[in-house]
């Protein structure tokens, strides 16, 4: 299987490459993509030179395309279709049918991913996006079981892509705006959800309140470590139950189930985290790709090697078995 | 403008669900949507009851839609999707799946929950045979009017969302499972205890999120009452209003008057306020820096 990672930065792209990604993926600097956050992503030349280098080892880069182009904008889009095309990247990463419409028509030649903020979850519209734009790759939403994605792989011949660490959507992707509900600032406009620029910390009475646009979604005590405070995995109260209501601050890390995705008929395995340091880069894609080549020549898989990367210290299999529903 | 009666968006008993139909067979409404939009194991609870409601609406002049499911999954749900399309009815497509179901050319409409952000989607859609579309609710007034512009141009009449709690996401999970520690195959249909969802409160009791379960919808009412003459003048060919369980034939009225000219914005906030002083409305979506911002004052003048 293929391991796909995550690059913020051309630092972070060459870190990947260096520990043995097989294909990178990274995006523009603006919100043509989904991690339009402040000193991320990358200039055109940055991103030239980075292809070349990339290509120079053997690794594959991906371009994310994968924000809605705004009504009366779309020309910034399309000029990143056509500049990701000139970077000579091998493939673009999009979720808007309107923008595939574009790329299969100017760019035939440039290969199309489909991505998971599409969140296309069976067999027939994955098909369907195959025939209507020549999708060859889609990444499959995190609301799918190992089951469904083996039962999927029968149906198609796209190839799958599925997340295997890092940060969870709870929702079907590119399907919430929670965040541009509470802050304005929306996953599917502006690449960004739960943005940094809305987030107050406030320290009263021996505890520690972490809100987002004016919600309270966490509180520890003094002291004690604060998550993050992203919406959909804050502290809710309904009726007489308080708790995470939709989801616990859990990260993805389904390292044990890669056996299991392999015989499902996975393609690629892919990393979240292109807001991540290059060290975290550097670590998690050495293991993941010690473990792929382990899992290739039969050997045991090495075990627990990165819960201690874990945002919030815990890992969960989301989605992929069942009972998470 | 035109108003259109979305899905129900909650679990309702099947009577509720029947007589909440027959009455809106007297209210000045000019489209209705009918069908399960958020999940599937609801369906067969009211399921023989839509044949009836499409025929008395339809007797009534009302136009009639049938809506395919927000997220298609299951085996299952892709069969009954792809039967939609034999139905007698047109169309409203929430997730694209549904599209690949439709014979060649068929004329159909896109709901709230599909991603139309721009021109490029909206005329890929009207090459497919769409002739309406319910923009996504987070669009704002910029958006909406470049939309309606396009679809102008294609013959494709735009919609808005009018009034009603904020569709915000859809997610493999149910959360009324999750309230209750249930698995989702054994939720023993624990939605149905909140026909207008469960609030959700944030840690300082402000109100915030309902859940619905599968689905995630705002506290506040959108509202566009007060938006009517900017979306008017963008050429907004409707207000999509969603059911709720309580006055919702005089909340259809309030619009229509309001469309007409025989009431004021300002009276129907008003008469929505005085009939429930809990309601927090919102219309920061369309015109606002956040979602859940309100335009006008929170109470009565």
């Amino acid at each position: 299987m293929e391991i796909v990672c995550p690059a913020g930065t051309p630092a972070a792209l060459r870190a990947a490459v260096k520990a043995g990604a097989h294909t990178v993926y990274c995006g523009f600097a603006d919100e043509t993509n989904a991690r339009n956050f402040p000193g991320l992503n990358f200039e055109r030349d940055e991103m030239r030179e980075s292809i070349a280098r990339a290509h120079e080892h053997g690794a594959k880069v991906l371009i994310a395309i994968n924000t809605y182009p705004r009504a009366g904008a779309e020309a910034l889009w399309h000029r990143a279709v056509a500049d990701a095309a000139g970077c000579g990247a091998d493939a673009i990463i999009l979720a808007d049918p309107g923008l595939l419409a574009f790329a299969a028509r100017e760019f035939p030649d440039l290969r199309r991913h489909l991505s998971v903020q599409a969140a296309a979850a069976n067999a027939d519209i994955i098909n369907f996006y195959a025939a209507e734009f020549g999708v060859k790759r889609v990444v499959l939403p995190r609301v799918l079981s190992v089951p469904e994605i083996a039962a999927i792989n029968a149906e198609t011949d796209v190839e799958t892509e599925v997340f295997v660490f890092g940060g969870l959507c709870v929702m079907a992707e590119g399907r919430c705006s929670l965040s541009s509900y509470a802050t304005g600032k929306s996953p599917n406009m502006n690449g960004v959800c739960s943005p940094a620029s809305h987030v107050e910390y406030r320290e009263e009475a021996g505890r520690l309140d972490a809100r987002l646009g004016g919600y309270t979604i966490h509180r520890v005590g003094a002291g004690e470590p604060a998550p993050y405070p992203t919406l959909c995995k804050g502290c809710f109260t309904a009726g007489d139950k308080t708790g995470h209501l939709f989801e616990d601050p859990v990260s993805l890390n389904a390292e044990a189930l890669m056996p299991a995705l392999q015989k499902a008929g996975v393609t690629a395995l892919k990393i979240e985290g292109r807001q991540r340091s290059v060290s975290y880069v550097s670590q998690v894609v050495r293991n993941f790709r010690a473990a792929v080549d382990a899992l290739e020549a039969g050997l045991p898989m090495p075990e627990g090697m990165l819960a201690r990367l874990s945002e919030g210290q815990a890992g969960t299999t989301g989605a992929y078995k069942k009972t998470w529903r | 403008m035109e108003l259109t009666v979305g899905a129900v968006q909650f679990f309702w008993k099947p009577e509720q669900w029947a007589e909440f139909h027959a009455e809106l067979a007297d209210v000045p409404v000019d489209r209705v949507v009918l069908g399960e939009l958020v999940c599937s194991k609801r369906l067969p609870f009211y399921q023989d009851l839509i044949p009836d409601a499409v025929a008395r609406l339809q007797a009534a002049g009302k136009e009639v839609v049938l809506t395919s499911l927000a997220l298609i999954t299951l085996k299952r749900e892709r069969k009954l999707t792809a039967e939609l399309a034999g139905m007698g009815c047109e169309v409203e497509i929430n997730d694209l799946t549904a599209l690949s179901y439709l014979p060649e050319g068929a004329a159909f409409s896109v709901g709230a929950l599909v991603n139309v952000y721009n021109e490029g989607t909206l005329n890929w859609l009207a090459d497919k045979g769409a002739r309406r579309i319910c923009l996504p609710p987070e669009l704002p007034l910029a958006s909406i009017e470049a939309l309606a512009k396009a679809g102008a141009a294609r013959g494709v009449a735009i919609e808005v969302w009018g009034h009603g709690r904020l569709p915000l996401a859809i997610s493999g999970r149910c959360y009324h499972s999750r309230l209750y520690n249930r698995p989702k195959d054994n939720c023993q249909y624990a939605c149905e205890e909140d026909p207008d969802g469960r609030p959700v409160e944030t840690l300082e009791g402000q109100s915030f999120l309902a859940i619905n379960g599968v689905q995630t919808l705002s506290d506040s009412h959108a509202c566009a009452a007060r938006q009517v003459e900017k979306l008017r003048a963008a050429g907004v060919s409707a207000l999509r209003l969603s059911p709720q369980s309580k006055g919702f034939a005089d909340l259809c009225r309030g619009y229509r008057a309001v469309l007409e000219g025989t009431m004021s914005a300002e009276a129907l906030v008003a008469d929505l306020i005085a009939s429930d002083p809990d309601l927090r409305l919102s219309d920061g979506f369309i015109d606002g820096a956040r979602g859940v911002d309100w335009s006008g004052l929170r109470e009565p003048a």
